[in-house]
This record gives C-alpha cells, sequence and structure tokens, in this order.
C-alpha cells in the first residue's frame, strides 16, 4: 500500500495542464447522472421493464386459449378461476385461469413498444419541423409554427379515440403512429425555441464564418447542443404514450381485446372488480405506475444532468 | 502601451501594392420595429495585400456592422445593405451568390471574434472544429485534415498540440481559445483577417500575447489583417494605416502615425486624451462628454456636433462628408469650408493634449 503510494510518479510539472481526463457533454452528464439516486433507480427499472419486454414473453409465453392454472397438471382444483395471489400464481388468475403475472410480463411488450414507438416518430417530426421552423424563421417559421398551433387546437383525446376506432381496428402500429402524428406538437415548439436561441450564439456566427453550410449548421452544429431538452421531453413522452394506451385501451377503443397490454388488461378485468378480483387490474396498473414514475424520475435526473448551466 | 507607433512599420512608407479589399460607399441598414438604424452609412476604404487597417471608433459606431458586412453575415432582413461595393481582389461580394460567398469565407476571408469563450461550439473538440474548415475548403480527408489542425494548433503556440487538438473548448482558457480561434481562421490560408476586437474579453496579459501572435502569423503568412478595436493601444501597436468610425461614418482616416501624433477631427482627439496616462495620476480622466446619437434620431449637422467642444455655426446644420474633404481624410468643417463660411477655422493648439497623452 505504502510502496504503492511512493512509487507513484511525481505530477510532471511540464505535462500537467494537459493530463486532465478529457470529458466529452455526454461523459460529464454521465457523472452528473450517476449522483441522481432516484433517477438511477428509474433507469434500472426501465432497463428491467425494457428488458420484460423482450425476452419476457419467451421465457413465460402467455396463451389465451390456455384456459388452466399455471404449474397445475392433471385435475383442477376447485378456485383455479380468478384467484387470488398464491405461491402458483403469484399476481394471482384471471378469468381463464391464466396467470396474471404472465399477463403483466407479456403486456410489457405491447406497451412499452408503443411508448416507444410513438416518441420515435413524434421526436423525428417534431425535430425536424422545430429545427426547420427555428433555423430559418420569417415565413417558413410563421407557416410551420401556425400549423403547430392548429395541431394544438385540435381535441386530442377525442381525435384520438375517433382515429383509433376508424383507423386502427386494433392494430397496435396504426395505434402507435396515431400517437405519433398527434404528439410532435409540443416538441417541435421546444425545439424551435432550442434553435432560435442557439442560432443567434456566437459558435453559430463562427460556423458561418469559416463557410459552413445552414443545413450542416443546422443539423451539425445546433442540433447536438439541443439534444439535452430533447432527450428530457422524449422520456417524458414515453411516459406519456404509456399511459394514453392504458387508458384508450381501457375505453376499449385501444387494441384488440385478445392483445396483451396493460391497458387492455384493466379493461379486461374492469368487469370483475364488483367480486373483488382486486389483483386482476391491480398489478397490471401498478406496472404501468411503476414504468411511469421511473420514467419521470429518470428523466428528471436526465435534466439535471444535461443541463449546461448546472455545472458541479 | 505607450501610443507610440511602431516603428517597423512606418505607415505610407512601405511600398504599397494593389488594394485586396475595397470598400466603396458601403451602407448597412436594419430595418427594426421603430424605424431604420443606418448603422453603416456610406463608408469607403481598402487595404493592400500583406497591410493592417485599423478600425476605430466607440461601442455601436458601425464597426462590428462592417466587419460583418465584408462577410455577408447579417440576416436580411432586418439588414440591408442598399448600396456599396465590396471589392475583393476585384470581385464584388455583395453581389455573389451564398454558395460562392461561401467559398469566400474562412478560405479567403476568415474572422476572429471578440469571445473566444463562446465562440466555439461546445460539444465538438476543437480539432474536430478546425478540421471542418480544412475539409470544407481544402477537400482533405478526414485524417490529413486532423493533421493539419494539429499543425495549425502548433503554428498559434499551443503546447503539446496533440493532445490539445482533442480536447473540449470548455478545458481551455479564454487565451487558449482565442489561439485556437486564430489557428482555425488561419488553417486555410486566408488573404485577408479580420479581427473583431481579438482582445477585448481576455486579461490584459494574454492581450500583449494574442496581438503579437496575430502579428506574428500574419508576418509569416502574409495575410492582410483589418483590426477592429476600440483599444488605440492596440491599435498604435499593430497597424499601418487607422480608420475612425463615429455613428456609421468615417471622420478620420490615414497612416497611423499621422492620426495618432496629430489627430485633425475632435473625436478622434477626445479618444486620444481618455486614454488614462501615468502622467495624469490623481487627475480626473478626459472623457467626450454626452453618449452616441440616438440612431433614430441623428443630429441633422455634424453627428458629432452635440458633443463636440470645438462645435460653432455650420456644425449644427451642415453634415461634413469625407468624401468631399479638403484637405482629405477629416470630416470636419474646423478644416473643410462649410457652406457660408470662406475659411475654415483649421488650426487649433492641441500640442498640449497629445503632449498629456505622450
Amino acid at each position: 500500500m505504502t510502496d504503492d503510494a511512493m512509487s507513484l510518479p511525481p505530477a510532471s510539472s511540464e505535462d500537467f495542464e494537459v493530463a486532465l481526463e478529457s470529458l466529452n457533454q455526454w461523459q460529464i452528464a454521465w457523472r452528473k447522472f450517476r449522483r441522481h439516486r432516484l433517477a438511477l433507480v428509474g433507469a434500472i427499472i426501465i432497463g428491467i421493464m425494457v428488458l420484460l419486454a423482450i425476452v419476457g414473453p419467451i421465457i413465460w409465453p402467455y396463451d389465451r386459449l390456455d384456459l388452466h392454472p399455471p404449474s397445475k397438471a392433471g385435475g383442477d382444483p376447485p378456485g383455479w378461476l380468478r384467484s387470488p395471489p398464491t405461491l402458483a400464481a403469484p399476481f394471482g388468475t384471471d378469468n381463464g385461469g391464466r396467470s396474471v403475472f404472465v399477463l403483466t410480463v407479456n403486456g410489457a411488450r405491447l406497451s412499452v413498444f408503443i411508448g416507444i414507438g410513438t416518441t420515435a416518430i413524434a421526436v423525428t417530426i417534431g425535430v425536424l419541423v422545430g429545427s426547420f421552423a427555428g433555423f430559418f424563421g420569417g415565413r417558413v417559421d410563421g407557416f410551420l409554427m401556425r400549423f403547430v398551433d392548429l395541431m394544438l387546437t385540435i381535441p386530442f383525446l377525442f381525435v384520438i379515440l375517433v382515429a383509433a376506432r376508424f383507423f386502427g381496428a386494433g392494430d397496435p402500429i396504426v395505434l402507435t403512429l396515431i400517437f405519433g402524428l398527434l404528439f410532435w406538437p409540443g416538441l417541435a415548439r421546444l425545439v424551435r425555441a432550442l434553435f432560435l436561441s442557439l442560432r443567434e450564439q456566437d459558435f453559430v456566427q463562427a460556423a458561418r464564418a469559416v463557410g459552413v453550410s445552414d443545413t450542416r449548421i443546422t443539423f451539425r452544429h445546433i442540433l447536438p447542443n439541443a439534444l439535452g431538452p430533447i432527450i428530457v421531453s422524449a422520456t417524458l413522452l414515453v411516459a406519456s404514450a404509456i399511459v394514453t394506451e392504458a387508458f384508450v385501451s381501457f375505453l376499449n377503443f385501444g387494441l384488440k381485446a385478445q392483445d396483451i397490454s396493460w391497458g387492455n388488461a384493466l379493461a379486461n378485468s374492469q368487469q370483475y372488480q364488483v367480486l373483488g378480483n382486486w389483483w386482476w387490474a391491480f398489478f397490471p396498473g401498478m406496472a404501468i405506475a411503476l414504468t411511469v414514475t421511473a420514467i419521470n424520475f429518470m428523466g428528471d435526473g436526465l435534466r439535471d444532468a444535461l443541463d449546461p448551466r448546472a455545472r458541479e | 502601451m505607450t501610443l507610440t507607433p511602431d516603428p517597423a512599420h512606418p505607415a505610407g512608407s512601405v511600398a504599397r501594392g494593389r488594394p485586396l479589399l475595397e470598400v466603396r460607399d458601403l451602407r448597412t441598414y436594419f430595418h427594426v420595429m421603430d424605424g431604420v438604424v443606418r448603422a453603416v452609412d456610406g463608408i469607403s476604404f481598402s487595404i493592400r495585400a500583406g497591410e493592417t487597417l485599423g478600425l476605430v471608433g466607440e461601442s455601436g459606431c458601425g464597426k462590428s456592422v462592417t466587419s460583418l458586412s465584408i462577410m455577408r453575415l447579417h440576416d436580411m432582413p432586418p439588414a440591408e445593405i442598399p448600396t456599396g461595393e465590396i471589392l475583393f481582389e476585384g470581385r464584388d461580394l455583395l453581389a455573389l451568390s451564398e454558395d460562392e460567398m461561401r467559398q469566400v469565407r474562412g478560405n479567403d476571408i476568415a474572422m476572429i471574434f471578440q469571445e473566444p469563450m463562446t465562440s466555439l461550439n461546445p460539444v465538438f473538440t476543437v480539432g474536430d472544429q478546425i478540421a471542418e474548415a480544412v475539409m470544407l475548403h481544402q477537400g482533405l480527408s478526414k485524417k490529413a485534415a486532423w493533421e493539419k489542425a494539429v499543425e495549425s494548433l502548433k503554428a498559434v503556440g499551443i503546447n503539446n498540440p496533440e493532445r490539445r487538438v482533442k480536447q473540449y473548448p470548455h478545458e481551455m482558457s479564454g487565451g487558449m481559445r482565442q489561439r485556437v480561434m486564430i489557428a482555425m481562421a488561419l488553417s486555410c490560408d486566408p488573404k485577408l483577417l479580420i479581427a473583431d476586437e481579438p482582445t477585448t474579453a481576455l486579461d490584459v496579459t494574454i492581450q500583449a500575447q494574442i496581438l503579437e501572435l496575430i502579428r506574428e502569423v500574419q508576418d509569416r503568412t502574409g495575410a492582410a489583417l483589418l483590426l477592429i478595436t476600440h483599444d488605440l493601444g492596440v491599435v498604435a501597436e499593430t497597424v499601418h494605416d487607422i480608420v475612425v468610425m463615429y455613428a456609421g461614418r468615417i471622420v478620420e482616416q490615414g497612416g497611423v502615425n499621422e492620426v495618432l501624433l496629430a489627430p485633425k477631427h475632435p473625436y478622434t482627439e477626445g479618444l486620444l486624451a481618455s486614454i488614462p496616462s501615468k502622467g495624469k495620476r490623481g487627475e480626473r480622466l478626459n472623457v467626450i462628454r454626452g453618449t452616441v446619437p440616438n440612431p433614430f434620431n441623428m443630429p441633422p449637422g455634424c453627428n458629432f456636433a452635440p458633443r463636440c467642444p470645438y462645435a460653432f455655426e455650420p456644425c449644427t446644420e451642415h453634415d461634413p462628408r469625407i468624401e468631399e474633404a479638403d484637405p482629405p481624410d477629416v470630416a470636419c468643417w474646423l478644416y473643410t469650408a462649410a457652406p457660408g463660411i470662406s475659411t475654415p477655422p483649421r488650426v487649433r493648439p492641441r500640442l498640449d493634449l497629445i503632449e498629456a497623452v505622450r
């Protein structure tokens, strides 16, 4: 121990100013993020959820026609339908005797898919529209932003319900598209505001003075500087897409009844609530709440970590 | 800093080539909500290859607008350049298409900005930023451009350039970032370098180093330099010729010796007199009283008349233009015969002032 300490070379005075580790903005952000306890927990929960969404259905496949209690072969014991949580079915069983645990795990796939898919579409459109409006300003900006205003005046809920019923017919991809096409205007406004302030920065002027083209400045110089807030609001968008899916499905306007998602689980369990079957709704509902809370914590942590003004 | 002009750069005696940059009657107006701001209102000057011109004046007089007009970096609208020519090697920059202009920027004319802290993109390494300029204009591969970036960092006196090139701007001090900006400006061997207050944001100790560096690279590369500053000390040490601007106009121009040692225009005189000096310890600092006129409400006569200690009758009525001045190079009714005044007052005792400055 002492030997090691003694054998360390003395700090070279000549080189010490550049001997420091060179961190880029992501490394700095990660450092700050790591210190945010709740955000880290949130990130871990999201990681588990995404993992479950991918491999869960492979390990615990859910067959809606399999009307047998899990783990029981042979004679059906009384009470395996709509059973409260037991060791064999830790989350209880549904009206077909299927494990609510397996249902919840399988529901993660569609819910997370819709959450992420919606965000991907909304972010792509929002960033494109917002960055063009913000960088070019003037008439382009006016036109695009009036369109955004128009989008935001549409009664969101109503359009989702109607569109889901008419275009969707319960297809999760169509539902994702509908959500994505309705979720981008808020993001476009954010990106535009970021671009409006960033384009006045000295480094943009400096890049123009070097002869960099407008398109390149927009996407190579300004966009990376705007990524922090975009990532934060994209994260939160995942949460709101998951909630929206749950609630559209709950109203029976979303996925087909036989599709397995958290929202559908809530919808299907609804009529059995009077019988005191709390577990059927509780666990999928908890999955939604947990995921959304985790995402919000992570968004919070990201906001702090990616804020360039909040240097430690 | 003293105001003794550098003997190595005696103005006027150098064999002069043809102008590299010639600005003719440039006007840059800004259309804003309250009306039109004539930020630059008919200025003409020229720079010969390899020479240095100092553009001097207080804040808001149009220095930076001039430099951004040469680079065509104003957003139009709100900016407008209603008249004027900016001839660079005989080509009118104002007539070029945006694509052609992009080829000029960074390649033929490069610019060093005032704020090294904010002029570099925080998310890229300095190497990325220098290499971008090189790849853009010289069509080098990424690897060759990167080598060029290392080379140019070395050329501006940055130690350990191989390491520095991979660093981010926030890891560098202001002086070092300004060196990076200079390296970036020089990376494509421009013929004209525009330095817009390159030392204003820096510590005094670093200012001298950066100026020395600019002069040195200018000597080495033979680039012409347009130095924009409000610091007459900087001008005295660096430039051949000087242009003094006030409220969007040129009020006086000439060789640096003539203008600094024998200023004609009362504004130039006021600028010189307001430099603090050792000899005047304990005395109040000389100031030019008043402020720059409101751009929406310019005085009818000479723009400087409301602040001028020598103002007399014609000054408040007639606008002196440097193009019509006799002798040339100073726009002031003290020298040029104003309408209705047959003999201008011309000579005034001002040696005491000059003496005090030295």
